[in-house]
């Protein structure tokens, strides 16, 4: 068992390979920025105001919430379409909570018991939803296609005769906080948390050195941990910087100290800052990594996509697992839902329509191999902001809406493509 | 070496069946392994052999018969229940999760997790380092997926696993089919390590040379019947081989016909 294949790994590293970059990471990431500044530059640096990035944020949040849990789905070889009507549903039965229901047991629209009680039922019937689906799946061998394609026409529906088809709003203004624009932390606390999330990043950084460096294996050249620590804290820092510099609007701030009984003195601005569903998807994005990496539910769920065979004579129960992974996708369904609602300030039928395309094609883009194995969640939401950013650009350069989605399409195409011809060149599976 | 076969069984199969739609695969066999010693287990493609000790590691449920371990019966009905009773089985397959690390695959179903309840990626990649410098010490894809791994490495890897938990019956199914020369020396020279630590081996093997070479005593399978057990120093190569064809003992040749 000689190794000479070890030898190669010991010759000059470059600059890049000390980093230990993730290199389809970095392609993603350059694919963003080009598609950013050639936007700017077409809408003569509108694109990347920060009015756009806040609303361009806010818009890839739902769909990079189930992005997320996309991932878990096609690593372990299975497909999720009903994602859109799950989404609908939840959504649905949220809003019959919010605006008939409660009201119906003398809990009125505005009371603080609303949102609470709105989102846990909403989260419950999801995740619920997702473990019917998962055992389908799982027990009874229904392949994931045909049950999330039945799940497809029928949840979405069910929702419709829960609200006879009528759009529904007002909704309670507790829950409107987690759809964005009305929902932000201000400045001040938005650069607490951004603050407090470079800390974690340095530590992070710091603490899988000292690790390494304990269990004495290699470890990277101290300046290239100090480079990836840099980077990470210049572009959480300036990600908050941004998102603060987009004030709030005269009008709207005005009547934001007329509902305190206060005047507005003059000249005051404030910004919005980092808005509660991007604190969610962060959070979502920060929990699902960890479950992807340091729990035995997400070694798994990986080593079960690389090869289910070998997953079971492990004695990994690869029935329950299905159900798991399902149930995580049917609460992040659930989770969207919260947000989509709350951004559109009402329900109507067709929320999250096409959503499961954008979803699947998100967790495409970002490298989520559909032959099981592969995939990563930082992939998954860096797909969707890239699906968002192409739509978005396109409304703002005023493309049509059909050659918009010819172009999103083709992207999603050309984008496994440069996928596979880099597989193929680097000889990774 | 001679193998004290007085004692208790390490492992006992006996009168075992399994039916897969009305087709017998394996019928009415019984095969017994001692501490310390290498049990062939030969005969065609479909003769069965896979099937039975697929019983063994809990892969697949008995339809008739009973298992043996230090004499007591016992029921394994899932791999789980196999590796608890400390019966490990290196696949033909090798049954390794393509896409993860090596330490990830020796690790599999049985993660080191830290106080906090997470898997403890340093400490089981420490812990394969120390047991592949045992086994394979040029071994040095620690962070690469297995995928990247020559076949000797990957047999090595799938070796280490049933090897780190204490096995004490392990079921090889042929072990040397996918590598070379070299590389079937060393899983030789590490079935002999292993016997000496008093582990008993059940090999499931094609080549008639390397169950010469390697075991004790054989049991042939034909048709998922056995032919018969022999010691390995009562018999030659063509004892074997028309074991393995005709589906006769040695000793019924002469009258047979």
């Amino acid at each position: 068992m000689s190794d000479a294949s070890q030898a190669t790994t010991q010759t000059k590293r470059s600059f890049v390979q000390s980093l230990e970059l993730d290199m389809r990471l970095m392609g993603m990431i350059g694919a963003f920025i080009l598609i950013a500044v050639a936007f700017n530059f077409i809408t003569g640096g509108n694109f990347l105001s920060p009015r756009n990035i806040f609303n361009l944020t806010i818009q890839t949040v739902s769909v990079a919430i189930m992005a997320t849990g996309m991932v878990f789905v096609i690593v372990t070889r299975h497909i999720d379409l009903s994602v859109g009507a799950v989404l609908a549903i939840c959504s649905a039965i949220m809003a019959m909570t919010q605006a008939r229901w409660l009201p119906g047991l003398g809990i009125d629209l505005g009371s603080p018991l609303i949102a609470p009680i709105a989102i846990l039922i909403g989260l419950a019937v999801g995740t619920l939803i997702g473990a019917f689906n998962g055992w389908l799946i799982g027990y009874q061998g229904i392949p994931a296609f045909i049950v999330t394609l039945g799940g497809f026409l029928i949840w979405r529906y069910a929702g419709w005769y829960l609200t006879q088809g009528q759009t529904i709003a007002p909704l309670n203004e507790t829950f409107i906080l987690f759809g964005g624009s009305e929902g932000t932390l201000g400045e001040a606390l938005s650069w607490v948390v951004g603050i407090l999330a470079a800390i974690a990043a340095v530590y992070g950084v710091w603490a899988a050195r000292q690790s390494r460096i304990r269990h004495e294996f290699p470890t990277k050249p101290l300046w290239a941990e100090f480079s990836l620590a840099g980077i990470a804290v210049v572009a959480i820092l300036g990600f908050v910087a941004t998102l603060n510099a987009y004030s709030i609007p005269k009008g709207k701030l005005r009547r934001m100290f007329e509902a305190r009984g206060e005047v507005m003195p003059d000249g005051f601005t404030q910004g919005h800052g980092l808005p509660i569903s991007v604190l969610i998807l962060i959070l979502v994005a920060v929990v699902m990594t960890i479950v992807a990496r340091k729990t035995r539910l997400g070694r798994y769920i990986f080593a079960t996509g690389g090869n289910p065979d070998a997953a079971e004579l492990s004695g990994i129960n690869t029935r329950l697992l299905t159900v798991k992974v399902f149930a995580i996708m049917g609460f992040l369904c659930a989770l969207s839902a919260v947000v989509a609602q709350a951004r559109l300030q009402s329900h109507a039928n067709d929320i999250g329509t096409l959503d499961e395309l954008r979803v699947i094609a998100a967790a495409v883009i970002g490298g989520t191999a559909l032959s099981g194995g592969a995939g990563t969640i930082y992939g998954a939401i860096l797909g969707a902001l890239i699906m968002q950013s192409l739509t978005s650009g396109m409304g703002m350069v005023g493309v049509d809406s059909p050659l918009q989605n010819i172009v999103v399409g083709a992207v999603l195409v050309f984008a496994v493509w440069i996928d596979i011809q880099y597989r193929k060149r680097t000889g990774i599976k | 070496m001679t193998i004290d076969r007085s004692g208790t069984p390490l492992v006992e199969m006996r009168n075992m069946s399994i039916s897969f739609g009305g087709i017998n695969a394996v019928d009415d066999v019984s095969v017994d392994l001692y501490p310390g010693e290498v049990v062939g287990l030969l005969g065609h493609n479909g003769a069965g052999k896979s099937t039975l000790i697929k019983m063994l590691s809990g892969a697949y449920k008995p339809s008739g018969g009973q298992i043996f371990v230090d004499g007591n019966p016992v029921q394994i009905h899932s791999p789980r229940d196999a590796r608890e009773l400390n019966i490990e089985t290196i696949y033909q397959t090798l049954a390794l999760a393509d896409n993860l690390d090596a330490a990830s695959n020796l690790f599999l179903g049985r993660e080191l997790i830290s106080p906090l309840g997470f898997v403890d990626d340093a400490a089981m990649e420490a812990e394969t380092r120390k047991i592949m410098g045992r086994l394979n010490p040029n071994f040095r894809k620690f962070a690469a997926p297995v995928s990247a791994l020559s076949g000797g490495q990957r047999q090595s890897v799938a070796i280490a696993r049933a090897v780190y938990f204490n096995a004490r019956i392990l079921i090889m199914d042929e072990p040397t089919a996918a590598l070379g020369p070299h590389e079937t020396q060393m899983v030789a020279e590490l079935i002999q390590q292993l016997k000496a630590e008093g582990i008993g081996i059940f090999l499931i093997d094609h080549d008639v040379h390397a169950v010469m070479e390697l075991c004790d005593r054989a049991s042939v399978m034909k048709n998922g019947k056995l032919v018969g057990t022999v010691d390995i120093p009562d018999v030659t190569d063509d004892d074997l081989l028309s074991m393995i064809i005709l589906g006769k003992k040695p000793g019924e040749d002469a009258n047979a016909d």
